[in-house]
């Protein structure tokens, strides 16, 4: 039975144990969708176009930041999170388990148009490694630091530099919750001081500093900084693997639409948060890779019908990230639209009578042009 | 009954009254049709062209090019035709210089209708005196019906026009009933030409729009194509068989120039309404209009094309849902003294 495999390929191999995808004793056989492979670990070309089931404990665990915000409601309706197997993820798999982790680490960048699945198979990656036992540092969406932002303080770091606490802060508190065991196990390497009585001993557990930033929002943004360093340094070491996915990377090298006080617009290299990930996107580092996604949805000042790496991150970004590996997502192919379209049936999401003839799916085929946003944003209603 | 709102002008002249003013003597209309040839030949000599063969389509054109005009109404543009075809055709003085009037049946009030009944059923009576001499001799000739289903009676409209004067229902069925009785009679063919002065010709089903036939490209592939319109939009749509559904619109695929559902909706409509989603492949260009009316134009053009691949059945049932018809709203003049073509200004007490 193939379970619907979400475009959720995350690589997460160890880490959390593979709940057998559900094997529902079919009065009727199982459409031809699902998978019952669960692990992605084991998916391989003849899983593509199918959807595997990922237990909804795992998914508070792996992901308490990362699904797109449809995903997470049709995870809601539907009970289950059921994420498709797609080529590309499956080809970063490939690359992923033949990577060799002494070399600095390999950029990917996922790209496609809008709406092909680029945040689902970054997610489907991150599942891969967080199950294989890595460390997964997950930025779910870049472009929110760099807009929309309420507070912004002078860093007391260094001067020029603007914080942003709460962004920090939130992230913080995922980033704890996702990678528990990790941040025991870390140690500082070097002593950090916040303030006038707080500071960090070398030596101890990465868990710490991060309790400082939840504690103190002041430093939040410092401590992320220092976690990343952190991070970085030790990662080569092999004691762990590191996995840095950054989703709409792009907005590391735009524009904002952040203003000081005095009217001028800040640029990204101005706000800590992104100068920090700047450099973990650099491959100075070994001992991991770094998986990142480009973004039209929430870029500022691009427009919608760019979605080539080149155009969307700008000269400066496209040399800072050079070299890399694209990986293009495509639409939907006939068969993984088909498994979609049969999902759907399944779970009786597609109300209408005529939504179950062969004329409906055609239809259905033909208006969403075989994108799968625009697939799921037709179904809504039916 | 229902009252006649729009009569022709020849009825309406009687109702002006017997001596109107606006009777036209023969000499006027005489005056009037020198005036009209001289001006022919005039304006066939403004125009370079020969007085002679100079037609009445050629004096159609040359007016609308010397006079262009905007108005949507065609009877109010400037026309030059003929006297007999501006001024409709009136009685003349039914009575002589002594107050007698020439037709015998004119106190009667309908004169033309009756000596009109009167002949049909002299006709008639003729028709039957007819048939009982061929019963006499024993030959009942019994030729062929006349063909009624590709020919109609006259309205009552055309028949008020014949008889210069107004017809009411019921004279007019009267009339109708005594001609089917005239027709159904075996021997009613001596009387063939009378009867088809008042019958006309039922036109042939829609003038029938020629279908080209599939044209082959270089691969052997049929394709064909379409051409359409929708407010300033036009479309022209070049659809190839043994596709696979995938549609390009001035190079662009159509989920990214129509990102609005509703446009893609408006494409799909011919391609679901014959059955073939998956089996066309399309290649449009379109200019001009808004995102609405391009999709309007490209579905006529698509439409159009299918023409080519269905059966003539299938033709008909397009045309029957509205998909080959050219929709003909447009925008709306703005007139004068109102904001727009039909919102009037804030209206103020005082």
């Amino acid at each position: 039975q193939l379970d619907r495999g979400c475009a959720l390929h995350t690589a997460a191999r160890g880490g959390l144990s593979s709940v057998s995808s559900q094997d529902v004793p079919a009065q009727r056989p199982r459409a031809v969708f699902h998978t019952s492979e669960s692990d992605p670990a084991k998916h391989t070309e003849q899983h593509e176009g199918r959807l595997y089931n990922i237990p909804l404990e795992e998914v508070k665990a792996v992901f308490p930041h990362g699904l797109p915000h449809r995903f997470q409601q049709q995870v809601q309706t539907f009970n289950e999170a059921r994420v498709m197997v797609r080529r590309p993820a499956l080809e970063l798999l490939a690359c992923l388990k033949g990577s060799n982790l002494a070399h600095p680490a390999v950029r990917y960048v996922i790209y496609g148009e809008r709406g092909t699945g680029k945040t689902m198979t970054l997610c489907h990656v991150v599942h891969y490694c967080s199950r294989q036992g890595w460390l997964v540092l997950h930025i779910p969406d870049a472009h929110l630091w760099v807009k929309n932002c309420k507070e912004l303080l002078h860093s007391s770091y260094k001067k020029d530099r603007l914080d942003q606490p709460l962004q920090a802060s939130v992230w913080l508190k995922n980033f704890k919750s996702s990678n528990e065991r990790f941040l025991k196990e870390i140690k500082t390497q070097k002593k950090y001081i916040w303030g006038k009585q707080e500071s960090t001993e070398e030596g101890r557990p990465l868990g710490e500093v991060v309790e400082q930033g939840l504690a103190r929002v002041r430093s939040a943004s410092d401590a992320l900084g220092v976690v990343l360093r952190e991070l970085k340094q030790q990662s080569h070491r092999g004691s762990f693997r590191l996995l840095v996915a950054v989703d709409g990377v792009n907005a590391l090298w735009g524009r904002t639409t952040l203003r000081k006080e005095d009217k001028s617009p800040v640029s990204p290299e101005e706000l800590t948060l992104v100068h920090n990930l700047r450099k973990m996107v650099r491959n100075d580092w070994s001992g991991g890779a770094i998986v990142t996604t480009l973004s039209q949805t929430g870029s500022l000042f691009k427009p919608s019908s760019a979605y080539t790496p080149q155009e969307l991150l700008g000269k400066e970004g496209f040399d800072a990230l050079d070299p890399f590996v694209p990986i293009p997502v495509p639409n939907y192919s006939p068969k993984e639209f088909e498994s979609c379209y049969g999902y759907y049936l399944e779970r009786k999401w597609l109300q209408h009578e005529k939504a179950h003839t062969e004329d409906g799916k055609a239809e259905l085929q033909f208006l969403s042009g075989s994108n799968p946003r625009q697939l799921d944003r037709l179904a809504g209603p039916l | 009954t229902l009252r006649l709102i729009c009569t022709t002008t020849a009825v309406q002249r009687k109702n002006v009254g017997a001596s109107g003013p606006e009777k036209y003597t023969e000499a006027f209309i005489k005056k009037q049709i020198e005036e009209f040839n001289l001006g022919k030949r005039h304006l066939a000599n403004m125009m370079g062209e020969d007085p002679e063969t100079f037609t009445q389509e050629d004096i159609d054109r040359a007016i609308a090019y010397l006079f262009p005009s905007g108005l949507f109404d065609q009877q109010a543009r400037p026309v030059m035709k003929h006297p007999t075809e501006i001024f409709p055709e009136q009685r003349k003085i039914q009575w002589g210089e002594d107050g007698r009037p020439f037709h015998f049946l004119f106190y009667t009030g309908k004169q033309s209708y009756y000596s009109l009944m009167h002949e049909t059923y002299e006709k008639l009576l003729n028709v039957q005196k007819h048939q009982d001499q061929l019963m006499d001799e024993d030959l009942p000739l019994q030729k062929e019906k006349r063909n009624l289903a590709g020919s109609r009676w006259l309205t009552k409209i055309e028949l008020e026009e014949m008889l210069l004067e107004k017809v009411s229902d019921d004279d007019y069925s009267r009339f109708i009933q005594l001609l089917q009785k005239l027709v159904a009679l075996p021997c009613a063919d001596i009387e063939e030409k009378y009867i088809q002065k008042f019958s006309k010709e039922v036109p042939v089903q829609l003038q029938k729009v020629l279908i080209e036939p599939l044209q082959y490209d270089e691969r052997g592939v049929a394709f064909s194509t379409g051409e359409g319109k929708r407010k300033t939009a036009s479309a022209t749509a070049v659809v190839y068989d043994n596709g696979t559904g995938k549609i390009t619109v001035n190079g662009i695929d159509i989920l990214h120039y129509f990102p609005v559902l509703q446009d893609r909706e408006q494409l799909l409509f011919p391609f679901q309404f014959l059955g073939r989603i998956g089996k066309h492949d399309m290649v449009c260009t379109v200019s001009g209009g808004g995102r609405s009316a391009q999709a309007g134009a490209i579905r006529l053009a698509s439409a159009k094309a299918l023409r080519s691949f269905v059966t003539e059945k299938e033709v008909e049932f397009m045309r029957q849902a509205g998909l080959l018809t050219v929709d003909p709203r447009v925008k709306e003049r703005k007139k004068p003294g109102q904001e727009g073509p039909r919102r009037k200004f804030t209206w103020k007490k005082r």
